[in-house]
Formats: C-alpha cells, structure tokens, sequence
C-alpha cells in the first residue's frame, strides 16, 4: 500500500516538473512532428503513395527513435544530489515503477499524437485501427519498461548518449519485430486470431522485461 | 585429477566427434548432401554459448548477492567465451549456409535472433568498459547482464518458431528432427554437444585464471 502511494506521489512529481517546464516536452513534440516530415517530404519527392509494408517500417523506426530520446532523459536528468533525496524518501521499487509509469504515459501520448500526424500526411492505410492502437500500447509498454531500466544504467556511465542506443536497441529488436508484424496484420484488416499469439508473447515479454526491472533496480540504485 | 575429469572428457568426446563426425555414415539428403556433417559442429557452438552464457548470468547474480572480484571476473570471461562460441557459431554458419542456400547471409529470424545476441554482448563489452571505478563496472555490468539475458534469450527460442524460416529444423526443411536425425547421428551430435559444452567452460575457467593472475600482479604491484 505505501508503495502503491510512493508510486503515486513520484508519478505526480515528474508530470508536474515535465508542465513546469514545457521546453522539453514540447521539444518532443516538435521531434517527432518534425521527423515525421521529413518522412513526408523525402517519400513525397518520389510522388505516389507509400506501400504499405514500408509505411508500417518507417512508423515504427519514427516510434523507436522517439521513444529512445523520450525516455533517455528520464534518469540523465535527474542529478545526483536529487538521486540522494530520494534515496532518503522512498523505497527503489517505487522509483523504478513510477519511472516505468510515467514513461508509458508519456509515450502513448507521444506516440498518439505521432500517429495522427502520420496518418495526416502520409494517408492512413489501418483497417483495423482497434487493434493497432492495442498494439501500440503494448508497444508504448514495452518499450518503456525496457528504456527505462537502461537508461538508468546509461545514466552511470560516462558516454550515456550512445551506451543508451547501444545497450537499449538489441533488446528491443525481438520486441519491435513482434510490434510490426502484429501492425501488418492490423494494417492488412486481419483477424484477430492471426495476431493473438503475438500479442500474448508481447504481454509476456512486457511482464519478464517489467518484472526483471524491478528485482534489479535496487541493485542499480545503491551506487 | 580427480577434479579435471571433465576436461578429459571433452577431449576424448571432441577427438570422437572430430573423427566419427568428418567418417561415419550420414543419411542422403537433398541439397544438404554432406553438409548435414556440419550439425556436430555448429549447433553444439549454440548449445555451448547458451550454457556459458546462462553460468554467465548465475555469476552475475551471485555477485549482486555477494560482491567479490572473483565473481565478476567469472562472470565476465564466461561472457567473452559465449561470445566467442557465437562468432564460431555464425561463421560455421555462415560458410554452411554459402555452400548450401547460396549466400553467406540471409534474412531468417534464426540468423537475425543470433546477430542480435551478438550485440547484445557487443554492448556489454562496450558498456564494460566505459566505466572507471572498479566496483561500478561490475555491478552495473551485472545488472545489465541479468536483463540482456531475461529480456531476449528466451525470444531466441520462442521467435523462429513463431516465424517461417528457411533454417534447418524449421518449415519443414530437413533437419535437427525425429525423422532425419537417425541414431547413426545421434551417436555423434549428443557426444558433440556435450563435448563442445565442457570445451566452452573449460576455456571460460582458463581465462577466468589468467585474469585472476593478472588481479594478484596489479594487486602486488599497488602494495
């Protein structure tokens, strides 16, 4: 129970800090509003409409990077001296789940409005919208719990920008793979039993991934 | 002696399979022909980089329990030595797969799910490396380690068979299965496994000495 208030008071810490200071949340607005045009603009020079296979790709390579710098700043901004605060305050655990919450907040939104943009400008190819937003969310998930956990062991390192790509982008490669497919058949308007085996193996990844994240940030934590 | 029985072992195993592998007979089969002799070496390098790997994650986890050097130092050499059973493994691969699909590459998720555990450790070593004090470098390596392995070891083995692929043993290609592994070649590729195996501790224990040699030098050094 104290957890789940802890959890709760660290979430609400960081939604106000990320309002207080509009700059960086706008600035990953502006991101992804700006990488989806040059999207827009490099394939409109071809003219035509974008396949859609292709169109799935450059979605979720447009989610990845944005998810990667989104939630980079999650432990790289925190310094040290707040880091102590907090070491004072609450137990590890909750600052590992509110930071997982706040990320997979943060990103469904990020990734929501990614996606309106896209469908605004490169045309909306999704027959299934229901079951790509499903998709997306699980994704959003994923990707945060995963991110989350290595940004913080970026965040002790010296070189934290690249180890974070480095460290975070092979353990997402299984997951993304998973993540498009399941958005083909969403966007190909399949049923949703061809997707259902993924989607459960995207559950349980997201609970391994969530899970392991938990029993190892204490450990992280102590240095 | 009576401690370093296995070591016997693996040479006596591995001369056999070198032996019998290279002369006993094989069953014929289209397009593997003779090729299927390259099951005794280069599945057994899978199975030994998972077994060094897993003893990798136990070390890992022994040391957050307890810190010692000793542990790390496992910890790490097992890592090295995975990776070094993985680099043999994709070339003996990837010459197989030259001779037999055409092309020295291609885009199976077998292949891909290997190229992904490779950098995977690539990270580790990067990240390994990128840190100066001792004990931070260990930890965290350890941390990270524990995750890599949870997060994506277990998608290597459920991801192929989610997936269709040209890779023996999926498909329907002729392979690792109950139908064409005949006993004749049984009685080499269990003998290999096993013997690969004990060869991949037994080189991870060496390194592991060489760096604890090295440990009491810089030790008596600093005294």
């Amino acid at each position: 129970m104290q957890l789940v208030r802890e959890i709760g008071y660290l979430m609400q810490k960081d939604f106000r800090l990320e309002w207080r200071q509009r700059a960086t949340l706008s600035g990953m607005l502006l991101y992804v509003g700006s990488t989806v045009f040059v999207c827009y603009i490099s394939f409109a020079l071809r003219g035509g409409e974008l396949p859609a296979p292709a169109w799935n790709a450059l979605f979720w390579i447009i989610l990845l990077f944005t998810a990667v710098n989104a939630v980079a700043k999650g432990f790289l901004q925190e310094s040290r001296g707040r880091q102590l605060y907090y070491y004072a305050l609450v137990r590890p655990q909750a600052v590992i789940l509110a930071k997982i919450g706040y990320n997979v907040l943060l990103l469904l939104g990020l990734g929501g409005v990614g996606f309106a943009l896209y469908a605004l400008v490169l045309g909306n190819p999704v027959q299934d919208v229901p079951l790509f937003l499903l998709n997306m969310a699980l994704g959003a998930i994923g990707f945060a719990s995963t991110l989350t956990l290595v940004s913080g062991i970026a965040a002790k390192a010296t070189n934290s920008h690249t180890l974070m790509a480095i460290l975070g982008f092979p353990l997402m490669i299984p997951m993304l793979l998973l993540l498009i497919k399941v958005s083909k058949n969403a966007l190909d308007g399949l049923e949703f039993d061809a997707s259902r085996s993924s989607l459960l193996t995207l559950v349980a990844l997201n609970m391994i991934v969530g899970a392991v994240s938990y029993l190892l940030f204490p450990f992280l934590w102590r240095s | 002696m009576k401690n370093n029985w296995w070591k016997g072992l693996a040479v006596v195993l591995l001369l056999y399979v070198a032996v019998a592998g290279l002369l006993m007979p094989v069953p014929r089969l289209a397009i593997l022909n003779e090729s299927i002799r390259n099951l005794y070496f280069h599945v057994p390098m899978w199975f030994g980089m998972t077994a060094v790997l897993t003893a990798s994650v136990y070390y890992s986890v022994r040391y957050l329990r307890t810190p010692t050097p000793q542990l790390d130092i496992l910890s790490h050499e097992a890592a090295k030595t995975g990776i070094y059973m993985g680099f043999v493994g994709l070339a003996t691969g990837s010459i197989w797969a030259k001779y037999t699909w055409g092309a020295w590459w291609t885009n199976d998720p077998k292949l891909n799910g290997a190229a992904i555990a490779m950098l995977i450790y690539g990270a580790y070593l990067v990240l390994r490396s990128s840190f100066q004090d001792e004990q931070q470098r260990a930890r965290i390596s350890a941390i990270y380690n524990i995750f890599a392995f949870a997060a994506a070891m277990p998608l290597f083995f459920i991801l192929p068979r989610l997936t269709a692929s040209l890779h023996p043993g999926a498909g329907g290609n002729p392979a690792f299965a109950k139908y064409d592994l005949d006993s004749n070649m049984r009685l080499v590729f269990y003998p290999a496994v096993i013997g690969w195996t004990l060869l991949g501790f037994w080189l991870a224990q060496l390194a592991s000495r060489v760096a604890f040699l090295k440990q009491k030098v810089y030790d008596k050094q600093l005294a």
